[in-house]
């Protein structure tokens, strides 16, 4: 067995740990920009949809929200490959973080839209504006503001539910780490090593939440 | 697609899916608790005013919230024998969902005492208390009842991940969800039992928070 020392082996599996890394950043990525799109529609239908909209629309965010990510994931994964639906893991894992990330960015987005002041919105109609001018001039660029912490978190949270789609067999830094493993026995070093990284890429996201709000702060 | 919904496994397996998600309430409530008394303690370290807490509470927090659940859950289960520590499935899922939570909840806790009025301990600082007197008998009540939303919410979100025990082949309902599907092919219909219990149990979990969130909270 390969039992050489912990830099020897790093130096072999250079290659894995990057590419599972990137693997990781990638479905991360895809998941917080598209999360982030849908959210922002969802959330949108949330607070100004009429009834009937509204109403599936609250129901799409809570039935999300009370699944666990782990769920959703395998549920992605067995179901739609049932209904006709033919993906392969990294799909599956995607598309599942993708609604993940959405109902929690609809959620955070209603609860910013609505803590806007209701005089904002008067103002706006004294001066003339559509709804759609109101809704962007003086609604969102308030609400998106307020919602920045939040939507940090949960871009942190999504890098750590792509974690979890090694479990259906994507090659990302989990499973590249536990092949690894498999080969040298070095197992709380590589683990130690992994985690590592993934606190590398969510505390970058943390200070880079911390500088956005900073910029786009009130002074 | 020749799909015929048949949810005749789903009553038959019924016992299987209510003991599932009985070990997840048991795994949740456990660490919940302990991951309680562990943020409480972290949430006063952050706050201290010696140094060396603030920094060895800063490193704790900063890391745990920062590395994914699973790597915690693998690490402790099966790094930590490297160096000796070996623990079964349940404790070691425990243990690092304790931790976890801690580190979450510190956050929590440590939000609601900045919230309270500098008056409060200077109240009880004129009436001759001592500072641990004051912390126990007139920080915490008052905490304990503003941080009650932000705390359910973080609650429900540990009951969830307590599905990442089913990694560890802890038999939560993750884990019998999965078997069920695996053992009977009735896909759709083991996924739909499994996402509907975990929906409907946080939902009953958020009802009875409000609950007592509105019975404990403090009259305006």
């Amino acid at each position: 067995m390969g039992n050489g020392g912990f830099l020897s082996e790093l130096v072999i599996s250079r290659n894995d740990l990057f590419y599972g890394f990137y693997i990781t950043v990638l479905v991360s990525l895809i998941s917080i920009v598209v999360g982030t799109i849908l959210g922002v529609l969802v959330g949108v239908v949330l607070t100004y949809g009429n009834l009937p909209a509204r109403f599936l629309a609250r129901f799409y965010t809570d039935v999300i929200r009370g699944i666990p990510s782990l769920v959703l994931i395998l549920t992605f994964f067995y179901v739609l490959s049932v209904i006709g639906i033919n993906l392969n893991a990294l799909q599956a894992g995607i598309y599942s973080l993708c609604i993940f990330c959405s109902a929690h960015v609809a959620e955070m987005l209603r609860g910013g839209l609505q803590n806007v002041h209701v005089g904002q919105t008067e103002a706006a109609k004294a001066l003339g504006f559509s709804f759609r001018q109101t809704f962007t001039f003086i609604l969102m660029p308030q609400a998106l503001r307020q919602v920045l912490p939040t939507w940090i978190n949960t871009a942190i949270e999504t890098l750590k539910g792509s974690s979890l789609v090694s479990i259906i067999g994507v090659q990302e830094l989990i499973l590249s780490t536990q092949q690894i493993i498999a080969r040298n026995f070095l197992t709380m070093q590589f683990y130690a090593l992994a985690g590592l990284l993934y606190f590398i890429a969510c505390f970058s996201i943390e200070r880079f939440g911390k500088y956005l709000e900073k910029k786009v702060a009130i002074k | 697609m020749d799909y015929v919904l048949n949810f005749d496994v789903i009553w038959r397996n019924l016992d299987r899916l209510a003991y599932g998600l009985e070990i997840d309430l048991y795994l949740a409530i456990v660490s919940i608790f302990m991951g309680s008394l562990i943020g409480l303690v972290t949430a006063f370290a952050l706050l201290s005013k010696h140094r060396t807490y603030r920094v060895i509470a800063n490193i704790y927090v900063t890391i745990i919230r920062n590395v994914p659940l699973l790597i915690i859950v693998l690490f402790v289960y099966f790094g930590l024998p490297d160096v000796g520590l070996t623990f079964g499935q349940f404790e070691s899922f425990i243990f690092s969902l304790t931790i976890y939570a801690g580190a979450y909840l510190s956050q929590v806790f440590r939000g609601g005492i900045l919230a309270i009025p500098k008056g409060v301990s200077e109240a009880g600082m004129a009436l001759g208390m001592s500072n641990l007197q004051i912390n126990v008998f007139v920080i915490l009540p008052i905490m304990f009842k503003s941080v009650l939303p932000a705390m359910s919410n973080n609650y429900i979100s540990l009951f969830k991940d307590a599905s990442i025990a089913a990694v560890l082949a802890v038999p939560e309902l993750t884990y019998q969800t999965r078997k069920i599907n695996t053992d009977t092919f009735r896909v759709i219909e083991a996924w739909t039992a499994g996402c509907l219990i975990y929906v409907a149990t946080c939902y009953l979990i958020a009802l009875i928070l409000r609950q007592f969130e509105r019975r404990l909270a403090i009259p305006k």
